[in-house]
């Protein structure tokens, strides 16, 4: 460690105004950030000492994103196993998962990162840590079938035109993980949804069990034709078992980071033990999801769709409800910024996805597009909510 | 009945947005989004507008211009529906200068705080474009209402969200090229594509 110090050091002042590589400082400043810590100084005011930077910031959301990733990178070889009919043991299922799920990050972080990296140089703006995070978010929003070129176009699309053009981090409108997921989505249906993706296996050539399926709860649930009860199908498919339970801890198809709610919630608990995520955000999306579903319980009628008779608990551990609930809609650029916009935005997030589950034949999940949807409308809460506070100081002032 | 009227209301606000479905009125869209006061100041006008003349076009259309509706007055052969686009700017602009004395008239407050936005909703296509919609879709008077009145609502929606996004975005470090307009544009892309939520909803 001493060695590359004294190395960078040594070469610092190539780095620095006027110097002969100038314009590569801020690969310099990422690399010394990276390995050491930045020298960085505030020259104005506010100087608030804490050690909580942009920087540990971000790697908070990365630890608390190991539990989903792993259960993921298991959850691929499981399901890939289990649709062959095949014996494995746990290090198969995790080699197999590693194989299918590192190239997708490393394009992912290959790809954005160059991006990120050009705007750097090019802009004199700083590598920012945030990309970190999407570059890991991304992916584990993916199914683990996705083409790599896709995730290169999307990833693209995500950091340029949703953070980049804004400035970079901390000035964007959209979560940028998110964007670039709704890119795909709209983009390239076919490999994003219906129930073929979400199973790493080779339709053509691999020779998978009979009544392999393949479709993920929530599919099953959308699917149910009026008059039948959605649990019924769900609990009781002839492939595989989604009760409540296993939906719970995970080994369900889906996305790769979105099935295990029990390992989103470890991360849940990191991010609001550190104070990193919002617990105001995380609870309020759950109550707004679970009200919304009970809402749509009390109108299912007799022949409504299988949606609406779907019990409200389950919605909360089917797709990607808990992913977006504790990863996506806490996105502290993107989400409100008054304690009282977020219990709003929170709740208007949950609502509107489990709505748009039930009464949109169009998506199976409303997830991705309910966070984007209050993303838009963020900025107007916390406006309207300054605002209030601004007359309710003034009606006390002039009393 | 109720039920119909609030499907069709849910529509043209959600569903089918004038402004980030069909990119209607985007002229005043873009240009009167920089502060949120303003931008509730010109939706609220846009909705007044729309509800009044959405029905007023339906009166003339099926009244005088459409295939045979001439009958009442003894000319059923007569189609004067080419006359729709002329006529129902005549009838908005006309139906802008009534609405802007009733409202100075009665409302001085509220004339004030819409200013020059009341005239410049004459030149907006999404009022002309509701109209036309109103033709096409076969509404009867009631629903051609409740439609202009949500067509409003979803203007006025999308308007004052985009302006406190670009109040929030004041600061941001936007490259030269794109900063005002070209920025603005991206976020009606981004805005419409949040929008898609809607889409496909039957009602």
């Amino acid at each position: 460690m001493k060695l590359i110090e004294n190395n960078l050091e040594k070469h610092r002042y190539k780095f620095e105004k006027g110097g002969k590589l100038e314009k590569w400082a801020p690969l310099y400043r990422a690399a010394d950030t990276i390995m050491f810590w930045t020298s960085e100084r505030t020259k104005s005011a506010p100087h608030v000492r804490d050690a909580l930077d942009l920087k540990r910031f971000m790697m908070m959301v990365i630890v608390a994103l190991i539990p989903a990733t792993v259960f993921g990178i298991y959850n691929i070889g499981y399901q890939h196993y289990v649709a062959m009919g095949e014996s494995f043991s746990f290090i198969d299922a995790l080699g197999f998962g590693l194989v299918k799920f590192l190239p997708i990050v490393i394009v992912s972080y290959a790809v954005g990162g160059f991006w990120e990296v050009l705007f750097a140089i090019i802009r004199k703006h700083d590598i920012n840590e945030g990309f970190l995070v999407t570059g890991i978010l991304f992916p584990l929003t993916l199914p683990a079938t996705i083409p790599l070129w896709q995730v290169a176009v999307a990833i693209s699309f995500g950091v340029v035109l949703g953070k980049e053009v804004f400035g970079g981090t901390g000035m964007n409108i959209l979560n940028p993980a998110l964007t670039a997921r709704a890119f795909v989505f709209f983009a390239y249906p076919a490999r994003i949804s219906g129930d073929k993706v979400w199973t790493a296996v080779d339709m053509a050539k691999d020779k998978v069990v009979d009544g392999f399926s393949g479709a993920t709860p929530l599919l099953v649930a959308s699917n149910t034709p009026g008059g039948q009860s959605a649990i019924h199908n769900v609990t009781g498919t002839t492939y595989g078992d989604f009760s409540w339970i296993n939906m719970f801890y995970g080994l369900i198809p889906g996305s790769i980071g979105e099935t295990s709610t029990l390992a989103i919630l470890i991360g849940a608990l990191i991010l609001i033990i550190t104070g990193v995520g919002s617990w105001r955000i995380i609870v309020s999306v759950y109550a707004g999801g679970f009200l919304m579903a009970f809402l749509m319980n009390i109108f299912a009628g007799p022949q409504s769709t299988g949606m609406f008779t779907l019990p409200a608990h389950f919605h909360l551990v089917m797709g990607g409800f808990s992913f977006g609930a504790v990863f996506m809609a806490t996105d502290p650029v993107s989400a409100s910024q008054t304690y009282r916009g977020k219990w709003v935005y929170g709740f208007m997030i949950g609502a509107l996805a489990i709505l748009i589950r039930t009464v949109n034949p169009a998506y199976p999940e409303g997830m991705m597009l309910a966070i984007l949807f209050m993303n838009i409308f963020s900025p107007l809460i916390d406006h309207y909510i300054i605002k209030a506070n601004i007359n309710r100081r003034l009606s006390r002032a002039t009393q | 009945m109720l039920e119909h009227y609030l499907s069709l209301f849910v529509k043209a606000v959600f569903v089918e947005n004038i402004l980030l479905a069909f990119f209607l009125g985007m002229c005043s869209f873009l240009a009167v989004s920089k502060r949120v006061e303003t931008a509730v100041g010109l939706g609220m006008a846009v909705i007044f507008v729309l509800t009044i003349t959405v029905p007023a076009n339906w009166t003339i259309s099926n009244f005088l211009l459409k295939d045979g509706a001439m009958a009442w007055l003894g000319f059923p052969e007569v189609d004067l529906s080419f006359l729709n686009f002329v006529t129902f700017i005549a009838t908005i602009a006309a139906m802008v200068q009534l609405v802007e004395m009733v409202i100075d008239r009665f409302s001085p407050k509220l004339y004030a705080a819409l200013g020059i936005f009341l005239p410049l909703i004459a030149v907006n296509c999404a009022i002309l474009g509701s109209s036309l919609f109103m033709v096409e879709r076969e509404y009867t008077v009631a629903e051609s209402a409740v439609f202009g009145f949500g067509s409003g609502v979803g203007f006025f929606l999308a308007i004052v969200a985009m302006a406190s996004i670009r109040t929030k975005i004041r600061y941001s470090n936007v490259p030269n090229g794109l900063k005002g307009l070209g920025i603005t544009m991206l976020i009606t892309g981004l805005m419409s594509m949040a929008f898609m939520i809607f889409s496909g909803i039957q009602l």
